[in-house]
């Protein structure tokens, strides 16, 4: 009886022991973060896995925060090798990543991606001003007859906040809080709208807090719907509703444009040159970090990152353009390759950027 | 003589019968309704799936004739030649009047990308064909697809079309000249993941569902049967057994991704396991199916009578051969039912596999259990997501080819149940 005991504790540990040494010897390249970044890594991975004899990297998406705390829990083959990241990576984060191990990262830029807010083609297109924005979803806005004060947002139709505006119901379809692209449209639409104020603009530097609170809240009233991580849900649901308008990125306007349109933000259409000029007002970059600890214990990293720092991946013709990502201009795009090349790491004495800088 | 007695009652109750034929029938109609409003659900719930699935079993190809340049082949590693240019070079020469750089950009916007690695494959294969110019049936590209199948409205205009009029032109001129064709789509069962439409296909998440149930399988069903028949015969009948079939019963009614994290927790934190294999999916999945098997055996062992056990200890059977060779064949019909069907739940788990890791975009097809993969359910979650058009029929597609696996095993259930069950 004990005999068989030992043996069966035997049999076990040696199933668990061998299957760590499986993971010991991983041949293919993990990648986790941004669903944002999702759409196009895929397409370098499935490319690079076709056209080479390395194994096609994993890709799975469990969001930029998400994907950040997987790459920086430390070195190793357990660990993702590549974090996509549809924002620059926090100091926090950074600091994590050091403190576990993870000291050498290259962060590598591929694009930009624009945030478009679409409505059907069955009505006229908005035009907006991050003003108007602000002021349609904040759930605390200044008051309307004047003054400094905040009173929560009492506005109901679009003609409430502006009067060139259609007086129709404000309903706007977005993503829910857990999504990069809800962080990145409350950074660069409605931060940047409330900054219009001059009491808000000031408040920056006298309470963060009560500015973060002012300039990124969105509102709970209904008039904001959170529709879910499906876009493609969002996109149905514009086609059913004229009067709706969806928050998304620009490669679901770019597959669905027989269908639905972009609002015109400040004077620019959300289109592909306008988005690569810099001049759509809400559009952020997209990247990715690698471990360089990891290139050459995991085989085929370094020929992952040529091909996706390659013109005919990342260039005005590539194929990560046809997919609906922005390319960079070409002078960034031969610094950053330039960059990607020599392996340059981020270095502790990084300036803190805007996580959504635009590219002027 | 007792007439006026007895009267009254029946008179009574003559009077109170048509009210209750009345409320038997109303009670009838309202069980045929249920009925018949469950399977009308049923129905729309198929059609739907069925009518925006359908199509994708077929899928467009365009035959052009591709010259291999042994220029482009100067390069040991045939791979790295420039095929999608031979194939731009061929869609040239079929359309010479073509010119200016956006109208070139939306010819070669016809076929798809999968085109150059069918090529590469066909060179590599057989490397006579440098030098020689071949006619092939290359993928068309998934819009090109979708028009063809109707999903892309030729009547609209054209800024509200995915395909241009210039490529309705060139795509007429083709079809006029037998150059376009529609056949069973393979690809969808026979090729793994793909960012591509027209290159996607369900043999990789089918690959993966296999490895993993075959770990469920193999570690549910013994542990489950064995721990059955010791709580059903051997366990003393106390305070502690109790405890523990109570805790059971639970185990089966919690959400499944609380075992998704237990299995992040405990599987891949603490044992090291690699993330996104059927190992750790299946021992997941095992979690989920053992309370499911440990209450269906312990059911089917309780309904052997006490008969068969007392006769087999009568004629002078130890406990574990009256056990073995009496109640245990007896019982195993309805242990395989409750064994099917929770093959049959996890077949269809999605939640718990998320925090392993196993939703992701995997192309290469697993070989083994230790292979990063994917599962069913999981793959159709992650076409439903894509922004492409034509990935909207292949997730239904997915969904069909799900349920008709669910559909064999529960009535393979059904059947083995009807089959063997002994009725005492």
């Amino acid at each position: 009886m004990k005999k068989s005991i030992l043996l069966a504790s035997a049999l076990i540990a040696g199933m668990f022991a061998g299957s760590s040494a499986q993971a010991a010897g991983r041949d293919y390249i993990s990648v986790v973060g941004s669903s944002t970044v999702y759409p196009f890594s895929t397409v370098v991975a499935e490319q690079f896995g076709k056209t080479t004899h390395f194994k096609t990297p994993k890709i799975e998406t469990t969001g930029t925060g998400g994907g950040f705390k997987l790459f920086c829990s430390g070195v190793g083959v357990e660990n993702p090798d590549v974090a996509n990241a549809s924002r620059a990576i926090k100091k926090s984060e950074f600091d994590a990543c050091q403190a576990n191990g993870v000291k050498e990262i290259v962060e590598v830029k591929i694009g930009y991606d624009g945030i478009v807010l679409a409505s059907s083609k069955k009505s006229a297109p908005f035009k907006l001003s991050r003003k108007d924005i602000f002021l349609a979803l904040a759930k605390n806005v200044p008051d309307p007859k004047g003054g400094d004060k905040l009173v929560p947002n009492p506005y109901k139709t679009w003609k409430d906040v502006n009067p060139d505006l259609p007086a129709t119901k404000i309903e706007v379809l977005g993503p829910p809080p857990t999504s990069g692209t809800r962080d990145a449209f409350v950074e660069l639409a409605m931060e940047a709208g409330a900054k219009t104020f001059p009491f808000i603009h000031d408040m920056e530097k006298k309470d963060q807090d009560m500015y973060k609170a002012t300039s990124q809240t969105i509102r709970e009233d209904g008039t904001y719907i959170e529709a879910g991580e499906n876009d493609n849900l969002i996109v149905q649901k514009l086609e059913a509703n004229p009067k709706a308008v969806g928050i998304f990125g620009f490669s679901f306007l770019d597959q669905n444009a027989d269908m639905i349109q972009g609002s015109i933000v400040e004077g620019e259409e959300p289109t592909f040159e306008n988005i690569a000029a810099g001049k759509y007002p809400v559009s952020r970059p997209l990247l990715f970090y690698v471990k360089k600890a990891h290139v050459d214990v995991i085989p085929g990293i370094r020929e992952f990152l040529a091909e996706f720092t390659s013109e005919k991946a990342w260039g005005d013709e590539g194929y990560l353009a046809d997919k609906g990502m922005i390319p960079m201009q070409k002078e960034e795009r031969d610094q950053v390759a330039k960059d990607v090349k020599e392996l340059k790491t981020l270095t502790k004495k990084w300036k803190p950027i805007f996580p959504f800088m635009l590219r002027k | 003589m007792d007439q006026p007695a007895i009267n009254p009652t029946i008179d009574k109750v003559n009077k109170g019968l048509k009210r209750r034929y009345r409320a038997e029938r109303r009670f009838r109609i309202f069980g045929a309704t249920a009925i018949l409003s469950a399977l009308c659900f049923l129905f729309l719930l198929f059609f739907s799936i069925v009518s925006s699935g359908y199509k994708a079993f077929q899928k467009t190809f365009i035959q052009i004739d591709v010259f291999f340049d042994p220029a482009e082949f100067t390069n040991e590693n045939l791979a790295t030649a420039n095929f999608p240019g031979l194939i731009k070079a061929s869609l040239r020469s079929m359309f010479p009047e073509v010119t200016s750089r956006s109208d070139k950009k939306d010819l070669y916007y016809l076929v798809s990308p999968g085109a150059s690695f069918q090529l590469i494959n066909l060179v590599k294969n057989n490397t006579s064909l440098i030098g020689q110019t071949k006619q092939i049936w290359v993928p068309a590209n998934d819009d090109v697809d979708m028009l063809l199948k109707g999903n892309i409205d030729r009547s609209r205009p054209e800024d509200e079309r995915r395909v241009n009029d210039n490529q309705l032109t060139w795509l007429d001129k083709l079809s006029r000249d037998g150059k376009i064709k529609k056949t069973f789509n393979t690809t969808f069962f026979k090729s793994g993941d793909s960012r591509e439409p027209e290159l996607a296909g369900i043999w990789g998440a089918t690959c993966g569902s296999f490895y993993t149930l075959l770990i469920t399988l193999s570690l549910s069903f013994p542990i489950g049967i064995a721990a059955a028949v010791y709580l059903e015969e051997f366990a003393p009948k106390n305070r502690w057994t109790d405890i523990i079939e109570v805790n059971i019963n639970n185990l089966a009614a919690v959400p499944s991704i609380v075992y998704g994290l237990l299995g992040l927790a405990v599987f891949i934190n603490f044992f090291g396991m690699p993330r996104s294999t059927p190992v750790v999916g299946g021992l997941v999945l095992t979690l989920i199916t053992l309370p499911v098997i440990i209450i269906a055996s312990r059911a089917s062992l309780k309904s052997v009578p006490p008969s068969i056990r007392e006769a087999a200890l009568g004629i002078g059977a130890s406990k574990m051969q009256t056990v073995n060779h009496h109640v245990l064949p007896l019982a195993l019909p309805g242990m395989l039912t409750g064994t099917i069907i929770g093959m049959a739940r996890a077949l269809g788990e999605t939640a718990p596999l998320l925090m392993v890791g196993m939703v992701a975009f995997i192309v290469d097809i697993p070989h083994g259990i230790t292979d990063p993969a994917t599962v069913l359910p999981v793959q159709i979650y992650l076409w439903s997501d894509s922004p492409e058009r034509a990935f909207v029929e292949k997730t239904s597609a997915a969904i069909m080819v799900l349920l008709v696996f669910l559909f064999l095993m529960n009535g393979a259930a059904v059947f083995l149940r009807k089959r063997f069950e002994i009725k005492w």
